[in-house]
């Protein structure tokens, strides 16, 4: 969806129309909290202190005390999206606890009221329609939600994580010479791959930025299901095999977060997760500097090594990258032979290849690293790549090695299952027509 | 034996496949099979079998069948439990390079079991039964439409819950999240036996469900009393008719989506692969499709009980009920239009997700006006604070709560930064627990007395309830909490020691459910004990006001000797105010449909397909299959169907209870 360039006014949505009491004070939260202690919580804040009238502190003394004892991530973040986020999270709250309130305080006090052993309360056993009552019934919370509706569609589209940043912060504009970082993120199983194309390098379980530089990250998987989030910075969106998200971001503290897969993907989920470090200038090209200097290689063939199961991961640097390497994985290709699924969606568009197409598909030896086919189908297969300038006379098999264990994976660590699949059923529904092999 | 024949014979099924290697199971197993040993024992000792399967197990009767869920519900409640415990307990312990005591083999297991049990097997019998006892005699019918149908659909969702309590110890359950979201659950990325278990145990009990929803509709809409025009409906028995509609239109869906998985699984095609075309996304929007209509399954019942016990405790006319039917169709048709927020983040555009945002704010306007009508209902009434009473304020206050954090995460912004966190966790056990559980309870302690004709021990009942809601609270608001820290779910150990305080919390309040779960079993058993004490002899204990409250506790097989003439919503308050007096002579014989051995069978046969199919015993699934066609056809050849209840008989047990309520004055 390309969005032109926001005005910075437009997309404040503590702006003119929204802005609140409540939310004055909860921008402060952010400044307050740290002069409190920030309890065993390995984050690390360094906010710049801001004066901060002491009436202001004072109203904001029992949210203070209640933030000091933990992190609350999602309500005092470091970035301006999630906080944002956090505003509209508040401000939907209080918008409900206008009727919430009420009607639990009514439920109380007609509980009590009306009792059976209060015999001097009126009783109208009779009594089951007002048209009047009706009214309000329908229309208090019919209001709240029109108030919200609009909240939510203009949220939504100022906060849709495609679009691009228009605002470093509240208060400062995008600089608009200075281009945006951008990262690409693999989820693999079951830790975080993040390129950074412009610099050529690469790092597993380890991200970094620049403090006040817009972030564009674009996301894939390999493999399963997977959901990009680190709360600091701003909400999550889902990384997924075969398809790419994107996510705008910005830093605006310096410090190191937490960041982790918010959904569940296997055995090794639980240790999936990453420091976001957010650096100044200066420590962000130090830190790229210390990227560069290792010295191993992430290609092809590194790829298909790493994107192997495995659990809790510690931190890899790699200095130079084969720089189609996101292209591919997106495209599910990374294994030379295979057609990309962009090669394959550009044939279809054209109309495909027919029935003749049945025959470009090859014996799956490798896919990823499981499915080898089901117990009633066919072989496995996959769709053979045609010819390219890297491989002029086109792709052969040769270049697919089979892994040497070629029993189904069941995550890191686990045991294997007893059964291979039988391979002599396929007649059962028909056999796939395959090239020689 | 040769590997191939016994491969030919067992599937992929070997002794390696039985989890003698995790003690915990090991020890459940001896546990359930002495548990189980021992009852078997006694029944056959006691002669009971065949007063079982003559009286209950083919019993085509909508009470017993009625009975039967709730037993289900409550017995499978105690597994579901069981794992959540075991949850809380592993993330209580899991800090500091602890690992806890569960590995992530059995943990993913435990999670997944969790909530596949809880929705299918625990609120959904425990909703199905109070509608399939409750709505007949609500509308002044003598059964269900479909009577045999009925017992069928009681021992498919059996079936489905034995498969799901064979995978603890015959192999292992889906380690992938209750709704099995594709790659992960696709085969190659669970190649095992489990998420073929969950596919089998949801499709054998989904045909139960969707059955039953068929069969309550018709009953609905055909078998009202005379006089009972749809707005003379009670509200149970109106949120009854739309949670049935909502079953027959959303059940097919999940029904072809877990086909769909399983094409994928068995035969190789690909919906729902990475490759060829596939498009795990697709099976991510047609489970919610069916799963968002599922929660208004669970809860619209749940608000009909609400409806019937604030009016009859407070002594008053249900407050605006043409508002409240209005409010129940509405949501019964919004709940089709929000499925989406389920995933906002899984890349939708700005538009799309606004919409669906917006549309799931639009329902609880319907239901707001709903508590809001109960909050009217109490005013100016005169409050008996008896149990199911309590469990309704209870309610009240509590599914606000949950309705705002719902409406919170349907702000796509919002859930952005919640989505998958344990502030979700928080949300739906709020409102389902808040809701449904709470909804069920009241429920069940109002009518208990009606089903057995003898009222819930109050003591033990409110030690329930004290338990219950303090422990929900305890249980709960920590992970709200957790949540808005970004602590999302399903992990198995963490590292931030800071939050191990909450989650320890989280245990205790776990614990105080377990012994609100404790202290409800014991209130049956003190009821049963106490059951001269407590007996109910007017049939009306409540002084309530819908038709069920007209015949006796327990009704007579045949339900009314006549069929009651219906004059306004609230039938028998309004019975009770015009001086109805009982008739005490012309009885006729009455037709009634006969007991049949034929549901149970079929679902065994189900189950067993099932069962073949998960291990591969190819010999067993085909088998099976002939099998289910052929007693289904044999079954159309039995002519005795139906039979009448003597004139005779009638007298007897109508005269019976009039010395009963001469008795009683």
């Amino acid at each position: 969806m390309p969005t032109a360039r926001r005005v910075p006014g437009n997309l404040d949505l503590s702006g003119a129309t929204f802005r609140t009491a409540t939310l004055d004070k909860l921008s402060n939260v952010r400044i307050a909290a740290p002069q409190l202690p920030l309890g065993p919580a390995k984050e690390t804040h360094s906010h710049k202190a801001q004066p901060v009238s002491r009436l202001k502190i004072l109203a904001l003394l029992p949210l203070a005390v209640a933030l000091s004892g933990c992190n609350y991530i999602v309500l005092a973040p470091a970035g301006d999206i999630a906080a944002q986020q956090r505003d509209l999270v508040i401000i939907s709250t209080v918008l409900m606890l206008l009727i919430v309130v009420p009607v639990m305080a009514l439920t109380v006090l007609f509980a009590w009221r009306y009792r059976q052993t209060n015999t001097s309360a009126r009783y109208e056993p009779d009594w089951d329609h007002s048209t009047k009552l009706e009214l309000v019934i329908w229309s208090a919370p019919l209001l709240i939600i029109v108030c919200l509706g609009a909240l939510t569609w203009m949220g939504t589209h100022l906060l849709d994580p495609y679009r691009t940043l228009g605002r470093i912060n509240a208060d400062r504009a995008v600089d608009q010479s200075r281009a945006p970082l951008e990262v690409d993120v693999v989820a693999l199983d079951w830790k975080w791959l993040f390129i950074y194309p412009d610099y050529g390098i690469a790092t597993v379980n380890e991200l970094a930025a620049p403090v006040d530089r817009p972030i564009n990250f674009r996301i894939t998987a390999s493999s399963v299901m997977n959901s990009f989030y680190i709360p600091a910075l701003a909400g999550q969106i889902y990384a997924m095999p075969g398809m790419e998200t994107k996510l705008h971001a910005v830093v605006n503290h310096s410090g190191t977060y937490k960041g982790f897969s918010a959904n569940y993907s296997g055995a090794g989920f639980s240790g999936m997760h990453f420091a976001f470090h957010a650096l100044d200038d200066k420590g962000f090209d130090g830190w790229i500097a210390g990227a560069k200097s290792a010295g191993s290689t992430l290609g092809r063939a590194e790829y298909l090594q790493l994107e192997k199961p495995s659990q809790n991961e510690p931190v890899r640097r790699y200095g130079t990258i084969d720089s189609d390497l996101y292209r591919l994985i997106l495209n599910m290709c990374v294994e030379t032979g295979k057609m990309c699924q962009s090669e394959m969606m550009a044939i279809d568009a054209k109309g495909g290849l027919g029935h003749e197409g049945l025959n470009n598909t090859l014996p799956l030896a490798y896919d990823k690293y499981a499915r080898r086919g089901t117990a009633l189908g066919g072989e496995p297969t996959f769709v053979a790549g045609t010819c390219t300038p890297e491989a002029p006379q086109g792709q052969t098999t040769a270049a697919i090695k089979a892994p040497l264990d070629t029993a189904p994976l069941l995550g890191a660590g686990l045991k294997r299952p007893t059964f291979a699949p039988l391979k002599s059923s396929s007649f059962f529904f028909g056999q796939f027509p395959k090239s020689d092999s | 034996m040769s590997p191939d024949l016994l491969k030919l014979i067992f599937g992929r099924l070997t002794i390696e496949s039985l989890p003698l290697h995790e003690p915990i199971v090991v020890g459940t197993f001896a546990v359930v099979a002495t548990g189980g040993l021992v009852m078997f024992a006694g029944l056959t000792y006691f002669r009971v079998w065949g007063y079982l399967w003559r009286e209950w197990f083919t019993s085509v009767d909508h009470k017993r069948i009625g009975i039967m869920y709730m037993i289900l519900g409550i017995v499978m409640l105690l597994r579901g439990f069981a794992d959540a415990l075991m949850m809380r307990l592993q993330q209580a312990l899991a800090f500091g390079g602890s690992e806890g005591y569960l590995n992530a083999h059995h943990y993913d297991q435990v999670f997944t079991a969790h909530g596949v049990i809880m929705i299918f097997f625990v609120a959904m019998p425990l909703v199905t039964g109070l509608m399939n006892f409750v709505v007949p005699l609500q509308i002044g019918a003598r059964d269900v439409s479909f009577p045999f149908l009925n017992n069928f659909s009681f021992w498919m969702t059996v079936g489905g819950a034995v498969l799901v309590m064979a995978s603890l110890f015959i192999g292992e359950f889906a380690r992938t999240g209750w709704l099995a979201y594709p790659p992960l659950s696709n085969i190659g990325y669970s190649p095992d036996v489990g998420v073929d278990y969950y596919i089998w145990g949801l499709q054998v009990a989904g045909v139960g469900t969707t059955l039953s929803g068929i069969n309550l509709i018709c009953t609905i809409v055909k078998l009202r009393a005379p006089g009972m025009t749809m707005m003379r409906m009670p509200v149970f028995t109106w949120t009854s008719l739309c949670t049935n509609v909502l079953i027959v239109a959303s059940f097919p869906v999940l029904t072809v989506v877990l086909a769909l998985l399983s094409l994928d699984r068995y035969v190789g095609t690909n919906f729902f692969t990475n490759d060829f075309g596939g498009s795990p996304m697709m099976y991510v929007n047609l489970i919610w499709i069916w799963g968002h209509p599922e929660v208004y399954i669970l809860v619209l019942p749940a608000f009909g009980i609400f409806s019937e016990v604030t009016s009859t405790f407070s002594g008053k006319r249900l407050f605006g009920y043409t508002s409240m039917v209005y409010a129940t169709v509405v949501i019964t048709i919004l709940s089709y239009l929000v499925w989406l927020h389920h995933f906002f983040t899984m890349g939708s555009g700005a538009s799309v997700n606004s919409f669906f945002g917006i549309t799931t704010m639009i329902i609880s306007i319907p239901t707001g006006a709903k508590m809001f009508n109960w909050l009217f209902t109490m005013y100016r009434g005169r409050i008996r604070f008896e149990l199911p009473m309590m469990w309704t304020i209870a309610f009240m206050l509590t599914f606000v709560l949950g309705g705002m954090t719902g409406v919170l995460l349907a702000v796509p912004p919002a859930d952005f930064v919640l989505h998958n966190s344990l502030f979700l966790i928080a949300h739906f056990h709020n409102v389902i627990i808040g809701g449904v559980v709470f909804g069920a309870f009241a429920g069940i302690g109002y009518w208990f007395p009606k089903a057995f004709g003898f009222k819930l021990d109050p003591f033990w009942g409110k030690l329930s309830f004290w338990f219950w809601v303090t422990g929900f609270y305890l249980a709960f608001m920590p992970l709200y909490v957790l949540g808005l820290m970004g602590v999302t779910r399903r992990l198995r150990v963490f590292d931030d020691p800071s939050l191990q305080i909450w989650f320890i919390v989280a245990g205790i309040g776990a614990f105080l459910v377990f012994l609100g779960i404790l202290s409800m079993l014991m209130q049956f058993a003190v009821s049963f004990l106490k059951r001269e004490q407590l007996k109910d002899v007017t049939g009306d204990p409540w002084d309530a006001r819908t038709l069920e409250w007209a015949t006796s506790s327990p009704p007579p097989a045949y339900n009314f000797a006549f069929t009651p003439v219906v004059h306004d919503n609230d039938a028998w308050w309004d019975m009770k105010k015009r001086g109805y007096v009982r008739p005490l002579l012309g009885f006729k014989p009455i037709h009634m449909p006969s007991n049949t051995g034929t549901g149970i069978i079929l679902a065994g046969f189900a189950t067993a397909m099932g069962f073949g199919l998960i291990w591969y015993m190819w010999w067993l699934a085909a088998a099976s299959f002939i099998a289910l066609l052929a007693v289904g056809i044999g079954h159309t050849f039995n002519y005795h169907r139906d039979f009448d209840i003597p004139a005779d008989e009638v007298i007897r047990t109508e005269d019976a209870r009039t010395k009963l309520l001469a008795g009683a004055k």
